[in-house]
């Protein structure tokens, strides 16, 4: 069987970290104290189940009639002031993005945590012009002075001891070393106040895009995100199509549901509407203001109307944080942007179904990301679609002889019962090809045990009796 | 042009066969708009009915999330208080902006004055030692303040110094965050300030090991003063 590159690389992380237990500890531990919060928030909900299915009704509204809801966005935005550019792929919204920074002349660049900048390598393409660009959320500003990827699409640098990032400061930054994360922070914050006065330019995410009244809005603890949008001259908000919500009010109930189900608070520290550039009689803000409205792919997954909810996602995180296959895998070995179940989900979609079609398959389908998520996409029975559209798109041939065969056994109960005979036969002899190459069954027995045959089938059981 | 044309002609293509409804198996019942975000109170968490009530669970809130709230019995207390704070932190100058409330609060303070009314330089407003703001209201479900780029002097005043000082009048306190944002319809529509931001807490990040660490890039401290 031909195997993707992408999926030889997912099984050698994977099959590295689930071994190593000191990330296993690390990992389990910071979701323990995420699993309590949130408990404690959700309960607070006067009806939680009902809040999740009035969210996901709303989602369906604002996905099922995106075309509206998009065009009233963008006209909403634009009577207030803002530039609002459509971009097809990820390089066309590259290419948006530097020209707006080529034409402002910038030298420095702030960002705030901006998961499609991720998606379509943003830093990158910037850098490579010259430009010096910054992350200023506290993880994605770790995780870039390391050259890694975010592990975590919430929490970027949750795989990380405060001694590794001390150790890292000291490199990068010159920093006397310390294991208090206070002190850590408090060199971020001192380091990034300087960029935030010096940038010409602030770029952010949006979390949610109102259609009703043109405004992105942004969830955040830090501040980071409200400082990049007030000092910068410029500010550009870059958004996948699919973050709408049809209403301003629908916020009161999707902010504190991010907010509970992502990271276990009622509400962030800052929630944020921002409705243009800075408007007569206001002090301060941008000059100008553009959002940049993100396809890339995101239309194909609205055209399977089976899977299409999981463009309801609100980018909470909480199926990772409850996902078994993530917490022992990581964030790291699925090489995507999105990880975890809803990452599995869509980047199949996102980046084609038979590079990425191993995610599917890797995955427990226990359900337990369907069941706390805020917007109930229903996401194992989407991975269980999926690995049914990848066979079926290509199937393999040797899996299609293998089931013909087990099909023609099971439909001969002679041949069926010579089956059972003969496998309890060379159950005997199988200790002795065990762990060798000539072990037919080696990819299972390597880490697991072979279930045995029973002395005795039910059939013959039947037969026997009195 | 042509791009917007496009994505908007892929969507209306993709949505022409209908999914399934949340909560339902199978094909779809009539595709049906939300009229509105009306039953969204009834699932958010129990707020009291009486202003008491409503009080003691915005101080309880603002405890939980390390903010000050301060309830004065009468306005000539606020001056008295303000000037408190300032000689426990040795304020040398404060950033604020033109309203019925800092006004007054602010002269009586006796420091140099940095007004983002008329504009400012960053770096001026980086050198206060606090930052003190009205606000549109406060919302007792979740201990927020809610504050607009025009109530409370711009954008950066409630992120860029320190600490930040909110000023409110007891009538600004609000039940619930379905009332702040039919306030905010109320007040503003259709000309919405620039930036509408609830602000629950101090800035804070647990991106570190996933501790509390309160002023991760906005203010340490978030004192409410309420009169």
């Amino acid at each position: 069987m031909s195997i993707t590159r992408e999926a030889s690389e997912f099984k050698k992380a994977a099959a590295k970290l689930t071994k190593d237990l000191r990330h296993r500890s690390l990992i389990r531990n910071a979701l323990k104290k995420y699993e309590v919060a949130r408990n404690a928030k959700c309960s607070l909900f006067q009806d939680w189940q009902a809040a999740r299915q009035t969210a996901a009704e709303i989602k369906w509204d604002a996905i099922n009639h995106l075309d509206s809801h998009l065009a009233e966005f963008a006209r909403n935005l634009e009577a207030h002031g803002t530039h609002v550019h459509w971009a097809d792929t990820a390089a066309r919204a590259r290419e948006i993005i530097l020209k707006i920074v080529r034409e402002k002349k910038a030298r420095s660049i702030i960002k705030s945590k901006v998961m499609t900048g991720e998606e379509i390598h943003l830093n990158k393409a910037l850098e490579d012009e010259g430009f010096d660009v910054v992350e200023s959320d506290l993880g994605e500003y770790i995780v870039q002075l390391r050259h890694e990827a975010p592990y975590h699409f919430v929490f970027p640098a949750m795989h990380l001891t405060r001694g590794e990032i001390s150790d890292l400061f000291a490199r990068e930054l010159g920093t006397a070393p310390t294991d208090s994360p206070e002190e850590l922070t408090m060199i971020a914050r001192r380091v990034l106040r300087g960029k935030y006065i010096a940038a010409d330019i602030g770029i952010s995410g949006a979390n949610f895009g109102i259609a009703e009244t043109g405004m992105i809005s942004i969830t955040e603890n830090e501040g980071n995100a409200r400082l990049t949008c007030a000092l910068p001259k410029v500010h550009i908000a870059l958004m996948g199509i699919e973050k709408i919500l049809p209403r301003l009010a629908d916020l009161a109930l999707f902010l504190p549901m991010l907010g509970a189900a992502g990271a276990g608070q009622m509400l962030t520290a800052y929630n944020t509407m921002y409705g243009g550039p800075r408007q007569p009689g206001e002090p301060d803000g941008p000059e100008e203001f553009h959002v940049v409205l993100l396809d890339n792919n995101r239309t194909g997954l609205l055209a399977d109307p089976e899977q299409r909810d999981a463009l309801h996602c609100i980018r909470c995180g909480a199926c990772l944080n409850v996902c078994p296959i993530y917490k022992n895998i990581g964030g790291h070995s699925y090489g995507t942007t999105y990880q975890g179940p809803i990452g599995s989900v869509i980047t199949p979609h996102l980046r084609g179904l038979q590079q990425w079609k191993h995610l599917a398959f890797a995955s427990s389908l226990c359900g337990a990301c369907t069941q706390t998520c805020p917007v109930k996409i229903n996401l194992h029975h989407h991975l269980l679609q999926s690995r049914r559209n990848a066979i079926a798109q290509k199937p393999v041939w040797w899996e299609k002889i293998a089931f013909d065969c087990l099909s023609f056994l099971f439909n001969h109960a002679g041949l069926f019962s010579l089956g059972m005979k003969l496998g309890r036969i060379g159950q005997v002899f199988h200790p002795l090809i065990k762990n060798t190459r000539f072990d037919p069954a080696s990819a299972w027995t390597r880490s697991r045990e072979l279930p045995r045959v029973a002395p005795q089938t039910f059939r013959e059981w039947w037969q026997n009796r009195k | 042009m042509n791009e917007r044309e496009n994505i908007l002609g892929r969507i209306r293509k993709a949505i022409r066969v209908p999914a399934p409804v949340p909560g339902t198996h199978g094909p779809s019942r009539p595709v049906s708009e939300r009229e509105s975000a009306a039953d969204i109170p009834e699932w958010l968490p129990r707020v009291g009915d009486t202003f008491g009530e409503r009080l003691a669970l915005f101080r309880a809130n603002a405890s939980d999330l390390k903010a000050d709230f301060v309830l004065l019995d009468s306005p000539e207390q606020l001056p008295v208080k303000l000037r408190e704070i300032a000689a426990a932190e040795g304020w040398k100058k404060v950033a604020t902006h033109s309203n019925a409330l800092t006004d007054g609060a602010c002269a009586a303070l006796g420091l140099p004055v940095l007004r983002t009314d008329a504009g400012f330089e960053p770096q001026d407003m980086e050198s206060c030692d606090a930052g003190i703001s009205a606000c549109d209201a406060l919302i007792a479900q979740t201990g927020s303040v809610l504050v607009t780029s025009q109530s409370a002097g711009g954008r950066a005043l409630s992120v860029l110094p320190p600490h930040h000082v909110v000023l409110a009048r007891r009538e600004q306190l609000l039940a619930d965050l379905p009332a702040a944002f039919a306030l905010l319809q109320a007040k503003y529509a259709p000309a919405y300030p620039s930036l509408i931001s609830f602000i629950t807490g101090p800035s804070r990040t647990g991106d570190i090991e996933r501790i509390l660490v309160l002023g991760a890039h906005g203010p340490k401290k978030l004192t409410i003063i309420c009169l």
